[in-house]
């Protein structure tokens, strides 16, 4: 089966990419036997992956691992059980500070303090000695962002890094991102669900459906004048406050299993606009702003009109 | 962390009570059975079996027995034999506690660091050859009885090849550490092998498990994308971890281990120890001496899990708060 | 699979044990044998020798003929055929490993669902006297029952065993071994029931009786069958420890184990008495555990007896 299939994606430097899609569409798993994360034997990734023009899928772990960490860092969606249950806080990021770097224990947990100033963790002398059950949620998340960002990554992936959050913490933690973003000029990559959080953070958007890229474009393009019926179906279950809609949109249907994607338009079966052409795979389209669908831009100007109020907030 | 093993500590002296107590009714309490006859032995006069139950006070009421009971054996400490009349039974469990704690520090250290070994090897190499042979190895070695593997390693030692490659191996018999250290280990190496067999097969199946859960977690792929050698990984994040569960198994094995459980060993190997006196005991009934060592065993027991119970404080921080 | 057809066949083999006595080797393997003869290669020898090695005491029996008509693998001290023993102590230990481990199934499913449904005081009562069990060494716990049980039996209201009964030791072993089973049920059950489907039913009035039969055992089953072949194997690996120790099945019947401690003072001069019985142990033990890992995989992969063996 192709979990995701036919992505194209390019991050620029200080870029922040979304890719937004529901749930259990391979998103995460992809990305990360990209990177060598997981060792599913029956997990293949083909094609090409360039990190700074220099080709690394293929790569033997020995030259990953120097990648991974030290040029591109990782959040994770659950911090309850990322960080091990064991070590001390302070202990973890300095461990991943000298595997990568020639720097003394003290001057490893001196940054390992530093940085959790920086990611708001308050009296960090004092909990740098802490072990991981001694945070809450939120806080631990913190601390799995300051060892994403120990080593001054170019590029940080963040998968859901909001998701098992509540929503205070939710929107204090994209806050301490953008912030952070700005600060250490990485690029992210920014996997998540929620159209709420893509309109915040990111640069560009790639709305995937079933694998495979349903739309792209820069986030104004993709969230003022969306072109898939898809991405409209994601604005529309948005909550909003300027406007006076009282019931959220929701998608109808559920989303296609990996296992039997359609042959034609893998959204269709969904969709309500569908038509003939339908049965045929739609290739993405357009200039600069790329959509896969078979509609017309009239049809697509006059039906989203339709669908969507589009708000100003974008 | 003081009041963690305060609590384990009180914990363990209420274990030791209901143990204690659990020992009493067994021997002066089982339906149908007359305590006196038991613990005076096979020919016993009139005269000793009026003696017996005057001195367990088995004409008095269920609490004063217990009481007696447990004067004679941890306050008075003369608790003796009525088999070999006269002989105290303390002191002989005094003076055979080193040789089972010999045999089985010994073999501990050995199946500590084989288990361990073999464990870590046959997660490391899931889905090559050497991880199902290890677990099949481990499988044999806990479907061996130690006593008979026991005397099949006498019978290659000391008769087969006794003459060849095994003639440095001496006779069965213990040498106390004091008088000569080399001795001593040469004495207990293959009792230590023997012993050792078993609860490696154990532990390397037990950390192989843990370990390929560990494997799975999300710690570990955190630590993956930190850049650390898989090595390093499975060495200091998914084993460390994995550990835990290993110690408080060790609490439970070597606890009842040094309480008794090796008899075997040490009657295979005629090793003088606790074991080898609840052995003779056995083939006597000699019921006083039997109940020494049982309660003895099971207090160094509760002892021993007491013990790893707060070494697992230190290794889980988790369970310091709880 | 293996592992089954292996225990099949030495299941078999122990059931023939009657009919190799009576109609193969023509012995009684439960009544000495002092003064008897056999015939080897034409000659009529004694089943027990002089010595006429060394100092010359007493006697020492014939060792393998290799020959399955006649003292296959010799004789015992009192001149009985091993082989002969062999198969009906294999008889006895299969019988006592899995009623007992029957037994402790049973009792353990109860106690432990018990704990793990009603909660409240039973689960105190009962998890504290698991605890206790569990701390006591269990051979030492099974050589204090077996001690006082040995010489008048049990004799508990209208329950008589005799000393030699078969029963003692099953009943012992079961005992002993109930915590480890029991405590780790008491666990899945106590997941269970903060489950969904569960407080479902509970909160349709369904009665307790009717959740316990129709939703907690059909999902505690598959650990029960994980456990068991497990539970066999150390039972009879306790069983032959405890006849070892002479304190288990008592003669002149036989098991593994007292066929091992026939063999004990025969070691050197003729080993396969008590070679015999624990290669027959190790090759049941093994197809045991390898059936009982077959059935984790198979049924439960997350089910742990004590330590997860």
């Amino acid at each position: 089966m192709h979990a995701v299939d036919g992505l194209s994606l390019s991050v620029g430097r200080k870029e922040v990419v979304g890719i937004v899609g529901e749930s259990g569409s391979g998103k995460s798993v992809s990305m990360y036997s990209m990177l060598g994360l997981l060792r599913e034997p029956n997990v293949s990734v083909t094609g090409s992956v360039r990190f700074e023009g220099r080709e690394i899928l293929g790569l033997a772990d020995r030259e990953m691992r120097v990648l991974r960490g030290r040029d591109i860092g990782m959040i994770f969606q659950d911090p309850m059980t990322a960080l091990t249950p064991v070590y001390k806080v302070g202990w973890q990021i300095a461990e991943q500070i000298r595997a990568h770097q020639d720097v003394t224990k003290a001057q490893a947990r001196q940054r390992a303090v530093e940085l959790l100033g920086e990611v708001g963790i308050p009296e960090p002398h004092r909990r740098v000695d802490q072990f991981p059950h001694e945070f809450s949620g939120g806080m631990r998340q913190r601390v799995v962002i300051a060892m994403a960002l120990s080593c001054n990554p170019k590029l940080l992936i963040a998968d859901e890094p909001t998701t098992a959050l509540d929503v205070t913490t939710q929107a204090q933690i994209l806050e301490l991102m953008g912030k952070l973003q700005d600060a250490y000029d990485s690029s992210i990559v920014l996997i998540t669900h929620d159209m709420g959080v893509i309109s915040e953070m990111a640069d560009r958007v790639v709305v995937m459906y079933a694998g495979r890229p349903a739309e792209i474009g820069d986030r104004r393009a993709v969230i003022r004048t969306p072109q898939h019926p898809y991405t409209w179906g994601l604005l529309g279950a948005v909550p909003r406050v300027e406007t006076k809609r009282s019931r959220l949109a929701t998608i109808p249907g559920t989303p296609v299993s990996p296992l039997n994607v359609p042959t034609g338009c893998a959204f269709a079966p969904r969709c309500v606009h569908r038509f003939e052409k339908c049965d045929e795979r739609p290739v993405l389209r357009g200039d600069g702003h790329l959509d896969a669908c078979w509609l017309s831009s009239e049809q697509k100007v006059h039906l989203r009109a339709g669908t969507l109020e589009i708000g100003e907030g974008a | 962390m003081a009041v963690f093993i305060l609590r384990r500590l009180v914990s363990a002296i209420l274990v030791m009570f209901s143990i204690s107590i659990l020992v009493f009714l067994i021997f002066f309490a089982t339906p149908g059975v007359d305590p006196a006859a038991r613990i005076a032995g096979r020919s016993a006069t009139p005269q000793v079996l009026a003696q017996v139950k005057h001195e367990f006070g088995l004409d008095r009421p269920l609490p004063i027995r217990y009481g007696l009971m447990m004067d004679h054996l941890f306050i008075k400490q003369d608790l003796a034999s009525y088999v070999n009349v006269g002989d105290k039974v303390i002191p002989q469990i005094e003076a055979a506690a080193p040789v089972t704690l010999s045999l089985v520090l010994g073999a501990a250290v050995i199946w500590l660091v084989v288990g361990v070994a073999g464990g870590v090897i046959a997660a490391a190499n899931r889905g090559k050859f050497i991880d199902p042979l290890i677990m099949f190895l481990g499988i044999a070695a806990i479907s061996v009885p130690a006593y008979w593997l026991g005397q099949v390693v006498n019978l290659i030692t000391q008769s087969k090849l006794h003459s060849s490659i095994f003639s440095w191996v001496p006779p069965s018999g213990y040498v106390a550490l004091s008088s000569n250290p080399g001795e001593w280990a040469l004495h207990l190496l293959f009792p230590w092998l023997t012993l050792a067999a078993l609860y490696a097969g154990i532990y390397a199946r037990v950390l192989r498990a843990e370990l390929v859960n560990a494997l799975n977690e999300d710690y570990v792929r955190t630590a993956r994308a930190k850049g650390l050698s898989e090595r390093r990984i499975l060495l200091r994040h998914a084993l460390r971890c994995s550990l835990i569960s290993i110690v408080s198994l060790f609490g439970l094995d070597f606890g009842s281990l040094i309480g008794g459980a090796a008899l075997l060993t040490e009657v295979v190997f005629g090793l003088p120890g606790v074991g080898q006196l609840t052995y003779t005991a056995l083939q006597n009934l000699d019921l006083p001496v039997i109940m020494g060592t049982v309660m003895y065993g099971a207090f160094f027991v509760v002892l021993a899990n007491a013990v790893v119970d707060v070494a697992y404080g230190f290794l889980d921080p988790r369970v310091r708060l709880a | 699979m293996a592992g089954l057809v292996v225990l099949m066949f030495v299941v078999a083999i122990c059931l023939l044990a009657p009919v190799y006595a009576h109609s193969v080797a023509h012995v009684n393997p439960f009544s000495s044998n002092l003064q008897g003869t056999t015939m080897i290669n034409g000659k009529r020898v004694q089943v027990l020798q002089s010595n006429t090695q060394g100092l010359g005491f007493g006697v020492t029996p014939i060792g393998p003929t290799w020959n399955l008509q006649h003292y296959f693998l010799g004789a015992d001290n009192q001149g009985r055929d091993v082989f002969a023993r062999l198969l009906y102590g294999g008889r006895n230990s299969l019988l006592i490993g899995s009623a007992s481990a029957l037994l402790c199934c049973l009792v353990a499913a109860i106690l432990g669902i018990a704990a793990g449904y009603f909660g409240g005081p039973i689960d105190w009562v009962l998890s504290r006297i698991f605890d206790i069990v569990w701390a006591f060494p269990i051979y030492l716990l099974a050589i204090s029952l077996s001690v006082v049980l040995l010489t008048t039996g049990l004799n508990v209201g209208p329950l008589h065993v005799g000393p030699g009964s078969l029963l003692l030791p099953i009943f012992i072993i079961a005992a002993v071994f109930v915590p480890y089973v029991a405590r780790p049920l008491r666990g899945i059950v106590l997941s269970l029931r903060q489950r969904e489907f569960i407080q479902a039913a509970v909160g349709s009035g369904a009665s307790d009786l009717r959740i316990l039969w129709k939703e907690i055992l059909p999902n505690v089953a598959p650990s029960i069958i994980v456990f068991f072949p497990l539970m066999v194997a150390f039972d009879m690996l306790t069983e032959s420890a405890l006849s070892f120790l002479s304190i288990g099945v008592q003669p002149p019947a036989a098991s593994w184990g007292t066929i091992i401690n026939d063999g004990l003072g025969l070691l050197y001069t003729r080993p396969w008495v008590a070679l015999a019985p624990g290669i027959m142990i190790v090759i049941t033990a093994v197809s045991l555990n390898i059936l009982g890992d077959g059935a984790r995989d198979a049924f439960d992969p997350k089910a742990k007896l004590r330590g997860s063996i």
